[in-house]
């Protein structure tokens, strides 16, 4: 199965950003925030043709930039939501525009989740916090075409009740009798009668049968790791899983060198990837 | 390589007299002619006006950590190893601006800094730098996206390359297959014009090959004679001492070797005594990685962005979420030794190393990539051993 491939930017296009506009703010967690944005009308099909599990390079006027991958899209004409920690500098002045603000955006970049090329199987989904965000337009993909599928399984992992992004699409998925959802947290207090311990132990006690089994995961890389193994150990291969990496990038289009890993850019060649073509990636530490 | 040349080949030979009215052409032609020159005790690649300002009788000693300038052969004008400065700051600047944003009701709008404008000869570019040239070719203008800003520096750059007569104390490019001749079919090369320095009678020459037809139009265009089979044997026969004497080389299954050695013990070691200085980084003439900056003016109306050559050897380099991905020195070295030698064959299908031994010379306590590529072997073997 071929990972989907990156839309190429034209060369005039490389490093021009294109002002959009927040024509929503959503707050999601006490450190996570959605922002809907409105494309330009010259960036606005290639923004509807975004692949699930791309993203953005977003600007910050005289901030800096940092890649957001797309967490899902709003309507049509292009409008695209992106949900967002924030935890560096650009990411906390993100957290200060409104409504009505403008954003650069560059992309979208990188190959997506394989969607298409895995119709016919069966597909879990492995998400552990803000991992969930490049996850949700894969899942929606999966819904929009839900009888392409098999058993189609959402495993969701948060650090506490209070950190469980998308909690109200958590529930419409779960209402849904062809779709398996199932959440933990690492630790609550109170009035939570859910799930407590790690996504693996989610892994563990899911119904699957491995050879039809594909498995799309994005988290923490310890995150990612562990749930590897218990995917393994449930008889899903390396061939079979795709996870979306994250590393520091500066161009979205492998010509900066930051995101380099073994042999790959992952803003090119990944983010998303398929573990056989990344086997060192758990094994070296500090690759 | 030079010992395929004939004297049908269009060759000439070239004395001090044509090489100045070569330069004089171009210059005429609108070319900023870039060349080697003395500048504070090394050779460093700057305009040149004429070829006096070559470095005439110059030859320099380099070893780990140490360079020096001497007399070498009088009035040999390319009778010295790679200096420090490789050729890329010319193609791929050190940091340039990309564009300029403006703020505007409600919004801003921006603009694209204009492409480089003006024509640049590059003069004396030794094989392994012309290797280097076609490695950032491929880098920025034929692995998917082309850089548009390398890719216009590049289609107005003519190159007049110079075949090696004589190793450099830390080179090793006949063990990385790219010189101390054009090891490629000069066609393929990326060279204009080839000049290799010989000497008969005691005075030096220049056999000069044309390459493209830029370079066999400038040939013409100077008063020189064509070449007899007796000044392109010299001119091979010099090459061939270069490759004779140099001292060092690469083992040959480096890029394995590395591949496998990921968590190999003698990482530390290295990383002891390397300071992550990121001076390989600077004086490499194929690392490629940059960063950006994002500035405003003091009133916040106008911002730009800017693009500088950056070094995986600092922390800022692989920061995610508030802290470096690799922490350690010894991954940090890793991470450089190993895409150079190793990745760099998955991304772009051959070595990022050409062997001009910058790193070695440069680096302020001696680390010799060879050494340390040849480090991994030997402890690989006794690991087996005791195993």
């Amino acid at each position: 199965m071929a990972i989907t491939a990156p839309l190429v930017q034209p060369a005039s296009h490389l490093w021009s950003i294109s002002p959009w506009r927040i024509s929503h703010v959503r707050r999601e967690l006490a450190d996570t925030f959605t922002l809907t944005l409105d494309p330009p009308a010259d960036a606005a099909d290639a923004a509807a043709a975004f692949l699930p599990g791309q993203f953005n390079m977003l600007y910050v006027f005289g901030c800096g930039e940092v890649p957001i991958s797309i967490s899902g899209a709003a309507g049509e004409g292009g409008r695209l939501k992106h949900t967002i920690r924030a935890v560096g500098a650009v990411t906390r002045a993100l957290r200060q525009l409104r409504a009505g603000d403008v954003v650069g955006v560059r992309g979208p970049f990188g190959a997506g989740w394989p969607i298409d090329d895995t119709a016919g199987s069966d597909v879990v989904i492995v998400a552990g916090g803000i991992g969930l965000a490049p996850l949700r337009p894969a899942v929606e993909a999966i819904l929009h075409a839900r009888e392409r599928y098999g058993r189609f399984i959402v495993l969701y992992g948060a650090r506490s009740p209070e950190d469980i992004l998308f909690a109200r699409d958590l529930g419409r998925w779960s209402s849904r009798l062809d779709t398996y959802v199932d959440v933990t947290v690492d630790r609550a207090a109170g009035a939570w009668r859910g799930n407590v311990g790690l996504v693996t132990a989610l892994i563990a006690r899911v119904g699957l049968e491995a050879e039809h089994t594909v498995a799309f995961l994005c988290g923490p890389e310890a995150m990612m790791r562990f749930a590897v193994g218990a995917l393994a150990k449930r008889g899903v291969e390396a061939g079979r899983t795709y996870l979306s990496l994250e590393r520091n990038m500066k161009c979205g289009v492998g010509l900066c060198g930051r995101c380099q890993l073994a042999g790959h850019f992952v803003c090119r060649d990944g983010p998303v990837f398929r573990l056989d073509r990344i086997p060192n990636v758990f094994q070296v530490r500090e690759l | 390589m030079a010992g395929a040349t004939r004297p049908d080949d269009g060759a000439c030979v070239l004395d001090t007299g044509a090489l100045e009215q070569l330069i004089e052409l171009l210059r005429a032609d609108g070319y900023r002619v870039v060349g080697p020159q003395v500048t504070d005790g090394a050779i460093v690649l700057n305009t040149i006006a004429g070829a006096s300002d070559l470095p005439a009788g110059v030859t320099d000693d380099q070893e780990p950590g140490r360079y020096r300038l001497r007399q070498g052969t009088p009035e040999a004008l390319f009778g010295y190893a790679a200096p420090p400065q490789g050729w890329k700051r010319f193609l791929f600047a050190p940091d340039e601006t990309l564009w300029r944003a403006v703020r505007t009701e409600g919004g801003f709008r921006c603009e694209e800094e204009p492409l480089a404008s003006g024509r640049t000869a590059m003069l004396g570019v030794r094989p392994c730098d012309l290797r280097a040239v076609d490695i950032l070719d491929q880098v920025f203008t034929r692995s998917g996206v082309v850089d548009p800003r390398y890719q216009a520096r590049r289609a107005a750059t003519l190159i007049i390359a110079v075949e090696c007569t004589q190793a450099g104390g830390t080179c090793f490019c006949a063990s990385m297959g790219s010189g101390p001749d054009i090891v490629a079919d000069d066609a393929n090369s990326g060279a204009d014009i080839i000049l290799t320095e010989y000497t008969t009678a005691g005075a030096p020459l220049l056999l000069a090959r044309p390459v493209s037809g830029r370079g066999g139009e400038l040939l013409a265009s100077v008063q020189c004679r064509q070449a007899t089979a007796a000044d392109c044997e010299a001119a091979a026969e010099a090459v061939k001492s270069a490759a004779r004497s140099m001292g060092r080389q690469m083992p040959a299954d480096v890029a394995t070797l590395v591949g496998r050695s990921l968590d190999h013990p003698h990482w530390e070691d290295v990383a002891a005594r390397c300071l992550g200085c990121g001076n390989c980084t600077a004086v490499c003439p194929t690392c490629f990685c940059s960063t950006v900056e994002d500035s405003t003016d003091i009133a916040g109306t106008t911002a730009e962005r800017r693009r500088r050559w950056d070094s995986c050897f600092t922390r800022d380099f692989s920061t995610l979420h508030g802290g470096p991905i690799r922490s350690s020195g010894a991954a940090r070295y890793r991470q450089w030794l190993a895409h150079k030698l190793a990745h760099w064959w998955e991304q772009f299908g051959r070595s990022g190393c050409v062997g001009c031994g910058r790193c070695i010379t440069w680096c302020p306590v001696g680390i010799d990539i060879t050494a340390e590529a040849r480090a991994l072997t030997e402890r690989e073997g006794r690991t087996d051993a005791n195993h």
